[in-house]
């Protein structure tokens, strides 16, 4: 076990916590969509974000003991376990980020830490600093076109990759999970800012926020 | 806009996601104590400036967030290859190919000018009197 300091970020006693689009949803309501919605937005809130960092052959070991999944070892690929709730995606040659269900995160990292040992290697939990929003529905992908540089047509963004790139002014983690679905990872800080883009790019298609 | 093969993510991405940083494999002096203030200043404070071919390190900022290096040509702007750090250039000002497509030349101590095409020569002496 490594001598590092860990604590669990979600107290005891549940406390009333809020997704960093708490204050968007009250001042931004959505605009009624006029029959049909071409765009589907919800957000995963509050799920456990790790970024781990290290070796791939040392993660790799650990990864499959603690979540049963591999590690994507190839650039720009997105793992899901066999229920489809935990993801693990590759961001750079030794950085990984896993998104598990919210309250799953501590207990995942001490078994990482547990599994990882004396290894060289860095786990930070990142769940207060990010949101997961999804985009689905017959216009997601146009609204996406509108957003990005990059190329979302299927040929060149398949189920199962994920890449980190340019979204509007600010930067996503861009996934694509399912066929019908698409993932935004956004800063906390650049929440807000990337909803109401995607209001407004979605206005002439309708959109539907629950 | 140009689109930039990233070594490490392994595909092309737009521009828009690098940044450039500078001139490559610039090295520390390895004795810093028996080292002049002349290579001193030349490793802290001047880089190359050639026109034509030009390694230059580059980092994928909204995206790995790596830096790798770039053979480019500073008169075209073609990108002639992407390559990870800690590896050499394949292509360089002095490849026969680049020396004569492009009257790229070397001269002493790696300095790498244009010089070898007439015009140019004519140009420079019109520019020095
Ligand atoms: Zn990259």
């Amino acid at each position: 076990m490594s001598n590092v300091c860990e604590f669990n970020t979600v107290p005891d006693g549940n406390p009333q916590v809020e997704s960093p689009m708490a204050w968007s949803y009250q001042q931004h309501p959505a605009p009624r969509a006029n029959g049909q919605a071409g765009v589907v937005l919800r957000e995963k809130a509050l799920m456990g974000h790790l970024v781990l960092r290290g070796g791939a052959i040392v993660l790799d070991e650990a990864v499959r003991a603690t979540l049963g999944m591999n590690l994507p070892a190839k650039p720009n690929a997105l793992e899901h376990d066999d229920s489809g709730e935990r993801s693990i995606q590759w961001l750079s040659p030794d950085e990984w980020l896993v998104i598990v269900p919210g309250g799953e995160e501590f207990k995942l990292e001490r078994a990482l830490r547990e599994a990882l040992g004396d290894a060289h290697f860095s786990i930070v939990n990142a769940s207060g600093g990010q949101t997961v929003l999804t985009l689905s529905g017959a216009n997601a992908r146009d609204v996406l076109m509108k957003s990005t540089s990059y190329d979302v047509h299927p040929n060149a963004f398949p189920v199962g990759k994920g890449v980190t790139t340019v979204f509007a002014k600010a930067t996503v983690v861009l996934r694509r999970p399912s066929e019908a679905h698409w993932e935004l990872v956004v800063r906390r800080s650049f929440a807000d800012y990337c909803y109401r883009w995607l209001l407004d790019a979605s206005a002439e298609y309708g959109i539907d926020t629950q | 806009m140009f689109y930039i093969f990233c070594p490490y993510c392994k595909e092309h991405r737009e521009e828009e996601e690098f940044h450039a940083r500078g001139q490559a494999h610039l090295m520390r002096p390895s004795d810093p104590d028996n080292t002049s203030d002349e290579e001193w200043g030349d490793y802290l404070f001047f880089r190359n400036n050639p026109r034509g071919i030009h390694h230059e390190m580059w980092v994928h900022s909204v995206g790995c967030r790596k830096f790798f290096n770039i053979t480019r040509n500073t008169a075209t702007y073609e990108i002639l290859e992407t390559y990870p750090m800690g590896e050499q250039p394949t292509i360089t000002a002095a490849t026969p190919d680049v020396r004569h497509e492009q009257g790229v030349q070397v001269a002493d101590g790696g300095w790498q000018t244009v010089g070898a095409r007439s015009e140019n020569k004519a140009l420079n002496e019109e520019a020095s009197s």
